[in-house]
């Protein structure tokens, strides 16, 4: 895209925001710009790295140079005598009180959670553990310093390819093997939907390993009184961190308060106790000064948890009009050299994913984790719905390429209709609400489908060099995670409930708290305007406090597009407390039954009378609490948690048209439609942000992204340069829509946007690419369809893009 | 990513950055900084001493000297893409310098300092070897002009001695019928070029009478495509010209990288070439 089309681009969202300006007074629903982006578009923020206390010391961190070695010696007395060094530490300092890193996810009764030290003692497992640090009184000498500490390693063989890591024989990560669970789960005759089945597509796709890229790397900062500790973290999980170093370190619960100050991104990255953040706690308990590490970006793509990786084998039996008889997935996917706070259940999170929209006779599910020599991996962006997403939403086209259909057609034949939700699928999901059918027909006019069809057939027949091709994504996704009954079903560590409060100050002014910890969504905006609606309030009179547990004490946190299915409506429920609070005290003072008022824009009124008190006026009676009735508290603050009964699933459907020069290899994206079905919107500008840069994302697996480890287990791509990232130049403007279906799990209707754009765009645009080859008999491109892979696969199909 | 301790001297005058490159030899000249800082910062480099010329005001600006372009060393990329001068006497220049990284670098960065980091995946060196430019260097015992074809030694090495610095580049004019490209092959907006191609072609009554073809990326140092350039020459246009550029990677010995591998360069390079010299030849 040109910096021109940027500009158009930036030119259409402000004609959507004017004209979705809403005549009604409801907030909901409103594109509001965000409370937040004038603070911090203006540098006045509070990033973990700004902040200072006095005294404050800096530590880098030695990390580890071999994917896996023995640590026979670590001597950092040379890095200590240095100018400006306060001390200096190896795994050995630390490991009476380190604990190991939590995995609070254990998938499957085989699991097997190895020890993880946060600094290393007496194995590094892969290249960038840390193994020794410097404490100094500024980052460069600490960074100096850390080329005076010697280490003697022992090398040990690397282990890289899951496939051998599985096999007799091989080197092995841990004592215990390299197997790190397996778990299965099967529905229907799975014999029976194969057995004389007329058409079985059998096939492999590798989802590449990825490195999440937060725009502000991590930062830890860490202070004590002596007493209590404080620790400021880049973080998506305050609350979740603070019970996590309660529970490693054994520093008592109530003396770790956790503060996420402004944070930059985090695409479940954050999402995870880190290394870190132990070591920080660590050190400021040794040295009793306030220690500050801030990660440069080199240091992040090799140490910040990745996401995806896995190898997945995946059949589809299928009779001759399309309709799915069955489908069978087999999971590798690898954890990498430990598992971290969620990892094992990354890929059981698309276990009931991969049968997508569709009805089907037979599911199988089967997934082996893998240990390597590698950075782990966890939570990134859709975190195992992605790669579930793109495994069937493939199989859909090759589906239709076998059978000669439309890709289009063949979806139509399989997926749930409208009028059969609500709907419990193969895998034992109940979808609650949804239409395909709704939002496919209006990505297909938005799309222009037909004609991109006329032209894609005109351009084969002309032998073009550049050929065209269409691809199609009709996804679903399980969000607003989670209900904590399923939670403890899949045997994770904790709930999924969510909690809001509320204060009503003296002049009328709210306060919401929210146990959700915004690094970017705009939480501060959206809550206000929940709030406001509620309340009966104004917008500009709200204002949202989170991510510090001393002020938000409680929360579950923000991931897995899960604050506003959940959160947003626990703010909701305890505004509904406070207006049952003020509806006793406006019966009070008004002297009428509670049941005689009528709530409307902010006020009680006594019904048939003009007799009301607004809910400021009711505020500030129970500040002076001159007249209350007995045994009424002097407060109309309310607190709630939410704890959903189901899943929400978003869905939509997404085109798009490649162009692909084949002389070169070159794919350029023509044209992009996303119609998405998130249910209720309460502010469309930050819900298509959000769409935007989750298709970003998206299209970045598809063509640009790929965490690259050579033979001895060093990662390649270290840097951007390396690690491709997309920008805005580089991406084609979106045409979006919606369409809208209320959930019916919570009394929002909203579903969750947070990954959407991520888990449809990457199969989009992979079909498109494949569409556009296929007539010259390629089926497939590995990812990241990069010019050269679709150069091999045009001059040796049989590669099939293999790297060379 | 932090760099060792190194000095910092930011000398007044031309004479006394000299000096000061003299007297250490592991001194290094800091221009505009879009290649070196990020090699300090990944403690790939450890100059003793960086020598700042960015307040020398010699060194920057573009200058119309007839029959060639005059480019100081210091002027940024940014200052060569609106330059009129260069626009007019040397249009090449300015339609690869627009495609250098993105306009935060190109803010930045110097004509003068991508030329002597010598990175033959950088656009400007092909482009000078193309147009037989002269680069201007000045020490402390004088001035000495290096002819682009010398200028360029090896990977990340150019033919500037210990204590010269390069003060700036005289691009000459081609004058009429000469027509340009610069085709840049690269996966996002601002990483390197997989491969570049700079053409300049020259057409009399419909045919190719001069070609002057700069690679880059194909090699450990930026190079002509001679054979290709000598088969073009009287060729009219159409399917000799495609012939021609099948030549396009000969004697060429491309990377292997992250990015392509070198098969894959070398084929880069042939459709490259053609649509480089098609375009300049204006006939796109």
């Amino acid at each position: 895209m040109t910096e021109m089309d940027a500009g158009l681009v930036a030119e259409q969202i402000v004609q959507s925001d004017q004209v979705n300006e809403p005549t009604s007074r409801s907030e909901v629903g409103r594109p509001r710009r965000r409370k937040e982006d004038t603070r911090l578009l203006t540098g006045r923020t509070q990033w973990t790295d700004n902040l200072s206390r006095p005294g404050m010391l800096h530590v880098m961190y030695l990390r580890s140079p071999m994917a896996h070695a023995r640590i026979t010696r670590v001597d950092v007395s040379g890095a200590r005598d240095l100018p400006g060094v306060v001390a200096a530490f190896s795994g050995e300092d630390f490991a009476a009180e380190q604990g190991s890193l939590p995995c609070a996810w254990p998938v499957s009764d085989d699991i097997v959670i190895p020890d993880h030290p946060p600094m290393a003692v007496s194995e590094v497992r892969y290249v960038g553990e840390a193994v020794a640090c410097v404490v100094a009184t500024d980052r460069y000498r600490a960074a100096d310093a850390l080329d005076a500490i010697e280490v003697d390693y022992e090398p040990l063989p690397a282990v890289l390819d899951m496939n051998e890591a599985l096999a007799e024989g091989s080197p092995k990560v841990h004592e215990a093997g390299n197997k790190a669970f397996s778990a299965k789960l099967t529905s229907g005759d799975l014999d029976a939907a194969f057995e004389g089945a007329p058409v079985v597509i059998d096939r492999t796709y590798v989802q590449q390993r990825l490195i999440p890229s937060a725009m502000e790397p991590r930062a830890v900062l860490a202070d004590t009184d002596g007493e209590s500790f404080t620790l400021w973290t880049s973080t998506q999980i305050p609350h979740v961190l603070r019970v996590m170093l309660a529970m490693v370190t054994g520093v008592p619960e109530h003396r770790i308060r956790v503060i996420a100050p402004d944070v930059g991104g985090g695409f479940g990255s954050k999402l995870q106790v880190t290394a870190e953040e132990v070591l920080g706690l660590l050190l400021t308990r040794k040295l009793g000064k306030p220690v500050k590490w801030t990660e440069s970006r080199s240091e992040g793509n090799l140490t910040v948890h990745h996401g995806r990786d896995q190898i997945q084998h995946v059949r589809l039996a299928a009779d001759a009009d399309g309709r799915i008889r069955g489908l069978q997935v087999s999971l590798l996917a690898d954890m990498g050299a430990y598992l971290m706070l969620v990892s094992p259940g990354i890929p059981m999170l698309g276990a009931s994913m991969f049968n997508a929209i569709y009805k089907m006779d037979a599911y199988e599910f089967a997934c082996t984790g893998v240990f390597t020599t590698k950075m782990p991996t966890d939570a990134y962006r859709g975190a195992g719905r992605p790669e579930a997403t793109f495994a069937i939403e493939r199989m859909m086209d090759e589906l239709a390429a076998e059978l000669d259909l439309d890709p289009v057609e063949v979806r139509r034949r399989n997926w749930i209709r409208h009028e059969e939700f609500p709907y419990t699928t193969i895998s034992g999901l109940t979808y609650d609400s949804g239409n395909y059918e709704a939002a496919t027909d209006r990505a297909l006019a938005l799309f222009g489908y037909d004609k991109l069809r006329a032209e894609q057939s005109d351009r084969r027949d002309r032998g073009d060099p550049v050929q065209l091709g269409i691809g199609v994504s009709t996804y679903t996704e399980m969000c607003g995670l989670a209900p904590s009954r399923m939670l403890g079903e899949a045997n994770y560590g904790a709930g999924g409930w969510e909690h809001g409060a509320v204060r009503m100050l003296p002049t009328g002014k709210v306060e919401v708290i929210t146990g959700t910890s915004p690094h970017g969504q705009g939480h501060v905006t959206s809550w206000s305007q929940i709030a406001a609606d509620a309340l009966g309030v104004p917008f500009e009179d709200v204002t949202v406090l989170h991510g510090d547990t001393a002020i938000a004490h409680k929360g579950m946190d923000t991931y897995g597009s899960r604050s506003l299915v959940i959160g947003g409506v626990a703010v909701l429920k305890a505004c509904d407390k406070v207006k049952e609070k003020a509806r006793t005290l406006a019966a009070h003072v008004l002297e009428c039954s509670p049941d005689d008022l009528e709530f409307e824009s902010g006020a009680f009124e006594v019904r048939g009378t003009e007799s009301r008190k607004t809910i400021q006026e009711l505020a500030l009676a129970a500040f002076t609490a001159h007249d209350l009735p007995d045994g009424v508290e002097a407060r109309l603050d309310s607190e709630a948690t939410f704890d959903p009964e189901n899943y929400s699933f978003p869905h939509g459907t997404h085109l798009c048209a490649v162009e692909v020069d084949t002389e070169t290899g070159m794919v350029k994206i023509r044209s992009y439609v996303a119609v998405d079905d998130v249910g209720k919107v309460v502010n469309p500008l930050i819900v298509e942000g959000q769409v935007h840069g989750g298709i970003a994302q998206g299209i970045a697996q598809a063509l640009f992204e790929e965490a690259v480890y050579d033979a001895d287990g060093n990662l390649l791509t270290t840097t951007m340069a390396d690690y491709l990232l997309p920008s805005a130049a580089d991406l084609p403007g979106f045409t979006l829509d919606r369409t809208e279906t209320p959930a019916t799990s919570n009394p929002l209707g909203v579903k969750g946007v947070g990954e959407a754009g991520t888990i449809a765009s990457t199969p989009a645009v992979v079909n498109a690419v494949v569409d556009a080859l296929r007539p010259r008999g390629v089926h497939d491109v590995r990812m990241p369809c990069t010019p050269e892979r679709i150069w091999r696969a045009l001059n040796d199909g049989a590669q099939e893009g293999a790297r060379p | 990513m932090i760099p060792a301790q190194f000095d910092y001297a930011r000398p007044a005058s031309l004479d006394e950055a000299c000096q000061a490159l003299a007297s250490d030899e592991d001194a290094k000249v800091l221009a505009g900084g879009q290649s070196l800082l990020p090699l300090l910062r990944m403690r790939l480099a450890y100059p003793s001493t960086l020598v700042d010329v960015g307040r020398l005001p010699d060194l920057r600006g573009v200058h119309d000297r007839g029959d060639h372009v005059f480019i100081g060393a210091m002027t940024t990329h940014d200052e060569v893409v609106r330059s009129e001068v260069v626009t007019a006497g040397c249009p090449l220049v300015a339609l690869a310098t627009a495609m250098v990284a993105d306009r935060a670098i190109r803010h930045r960065g110097t004509f003068g300092g991508s030329l002597a980091h010598a990175d033959p995946a950088g656009d400007l060196p092909a482009v000078v070897l193309a147009l037989d430019a002269v680069l201007v260097a000045r020490s402390a015992s004088g001035e000495r002009e290096i002819p682009a074809a010398g200028f360029f030694v090896d990977y990340l090495e150019s033919a500037l001695e210990p204590g010269e610095i390069l003060t700036g580049v005289k691009i000459p004019k081609l004058g009429a019928g000469w027509g340009f490209h610069y085709e840049k092959f690269h996966r996002t907006a601002q990483s390197w070029a997989i491969v570049g191609v700079a053409a300049a072609v020259k057409r009399s009554n419909g045919a190719i009478t001069e070609a002057r073809i700069g690679l880059t990326n194909m090699g450990e140092k930026p190079l002509r495509a001679r054979a290709t350039e000598a088969a073009l020459r009287g060729v009219e246009l159409g399917d000799q010209v495609r012939l021609a550029c099948e030549e396009a990677a000969a004697d060429t010995s491309p990377p292997a990288d992250l990015h392509a591998q070198p098969d894959y360069r070398r084929h880069l390079a042939r459709v490259l070439t053609h649509r480089a010299v098609r375009t300049a030849a204006g006939s796109p």
